[in-house]
């Protein structure tokens, strides 16, 4: 599966395209809101979208505000915020907007499998 | 390095205290478990807070012991499926057999911290105006004081709260204390949390529906499981079901138990004709 990692930290993208090369998925990145919006429409195959909240021109929950109006729900990728927000409200906020889960950093290999497994995805093949 | 001596004296005692079978091969957990105890206890190894045991048999060195080797690890939802069948199939036969006196009971023996209790609780909270006018009762024990604390406080770290469990469990069941996260009251109340020794039998529990004991009889030696997994058959109702950890089987331990396989996963019934191990 194509999963596209949308976070302004190289170091975070880093890390999470090992975890998801490793559980045999694409790793692709965009380094904030508006390139994810660029990369969405270059590659309509991408199947999960893990977003950060806080980065630079557009931010994640402006992202689902993009997404919600642009895309067909039914079409658009499973969306994982992963995000230093820890507060219930923006967890309850960003769920409003369209995540479908919710990772706090930081995070571990195995929230993110059973992340991924709550949400149907399981590993893809190398 | 733990000494043989040492290592045969903790053996024996967790044997003999929890029924815990553990040999040579196991030398490891004895490390990872007990080498924050000493240090903590002020023991410059595990041998001195082994010597020490041995001079002093005290209560609370002694408990302490227990509990870092018999707290397993767990999360909420842990592998999942037996929860789908607990939710999908098992409770909604459960509502139909009970209708009579609207009683449903359920044991996790070996409940670590509190979050397989708290699964099933929230799995029943979730059924609302099903489960209205049911006298629903969760029975939740372990031999471990400090995992039975930590899961009467129902208070977890985020990691905690990240494994397994989907974030909608945790914004509609859990309130936020800092960076903490409480499960909510109306979670707790179906939950009695107990101190309880396998070994020292349990049939004065009386009869449960649901029995959930996975993972934890797993370094028992045979002739304890066997003791154990029939006083399960014991207190288990007619149509009760039985649920053990993903590795674990009754077959070749006990002949009381028929397996049911679904699509929603594996548990356990009791036969009603004794079979052969």
């Amino acid at each position: 599966m194509k999963v596209l990692i949308v976070d302004d930290s190289g170091l975070v993208r880093r890390l999470m395209r090992k975890m998801i090369s490793d559980l045999g998925h694409e790793p692709l990145e965009a380094i904030h809101g508006k390139d994810a919006l660029k990369q969405l429409e270059a590659h309509p195959d991408i199947g999960l979208m893990m977003l950060d909240w806080n980065m630079p021109e557009m931010n994640g929950v402006e992202l689902l505000d993009a997404i919600k109006l642009r895309w067909d729900p039914v079409k658009r990728p499973t969306i994982i915020m992963v995000t230093t927000e820890n507060q219930m409200e923006k967890i309850v906020q960003a769920l409003a907007k369209g995540a479908n889960e919710y990772i706090m950093k930081p995070f571990t290999r195995e929230i993110l499998i059973e992340k991924l497994s709550i949400l149907g995805i399981t590993n893809g093949c190398n | 390095m733990v000494t043989q001596e040492t290592l045969n004296f903790l053996f024996s005692l967790l044997h003999k205290e929890s029924g815990l079978a553990l040999d040579d091969s196991k030398t490891y957990l004895i490390e990872t478990r007990l080498d924050p105890i000493a240090r903590q206890e002020g023991f410059p190894s595990i041998n001195d807070l082994g010597r020490h045991m041995k001079q002093h048999p005290s209560q609370p060195l002694r408990q302490k012991v227990i509990d870092a080797m018999m707290t397993n690890e767990t999360s909420f939802f842990r592998d999942v499926k037996p929860f789908e069948l607990l939710k999908g199939v098992v409770i909604p036969d459960l509502l139909k057999a009970n209708e009579k006196g609207r009683r449903i009971r359920i044991w996790t023996a070996g409940c670590s911290t509190g979050q397989e209790p708290y699964t099933i609780s929230m799995l029943l909270c979730e059924m609302g105006p099903a489960l209205r006018q049911w006298d629903i009762g969760i029975l939740a024990t372990d031999i471990a004081d400090g995992a039975l604390a930590r899961a009467k406080a129902g208070i977890y770290s985020q990691y905690e709260v990240q494994r397994g469990l989907p974030v909608t469990y945790l914004t509609r069941f859990f309130n936020q204390r800092k960076t903490e996260w409480e499960i909510k009251q109306e979670v707790k109340r179906l939950v009695e949390f107990r101190r309880l020794n396998l070994l020292s039998g349990f049939s004065h529990l009386g009869i449960f529906d649901v029995i959930f004991c996975r993972n934890v009889l797993i370094y028992f030696d045979a002739d304890t499981k066997v003791r154990i997994m029939e006083q399960f058959a014991d207190i288990l109702s007619s149509g009760g079901v039985f649920f053990l950890g993903g590795a674990e089987t009754p077959f070749g331990i006990t002949g009381k138990f028929t397996r049911i396989e679904t699509e929603k996963g594996v548990c356990y019934k009791k036969n009603t004709i004794p079979m052969q191990p």
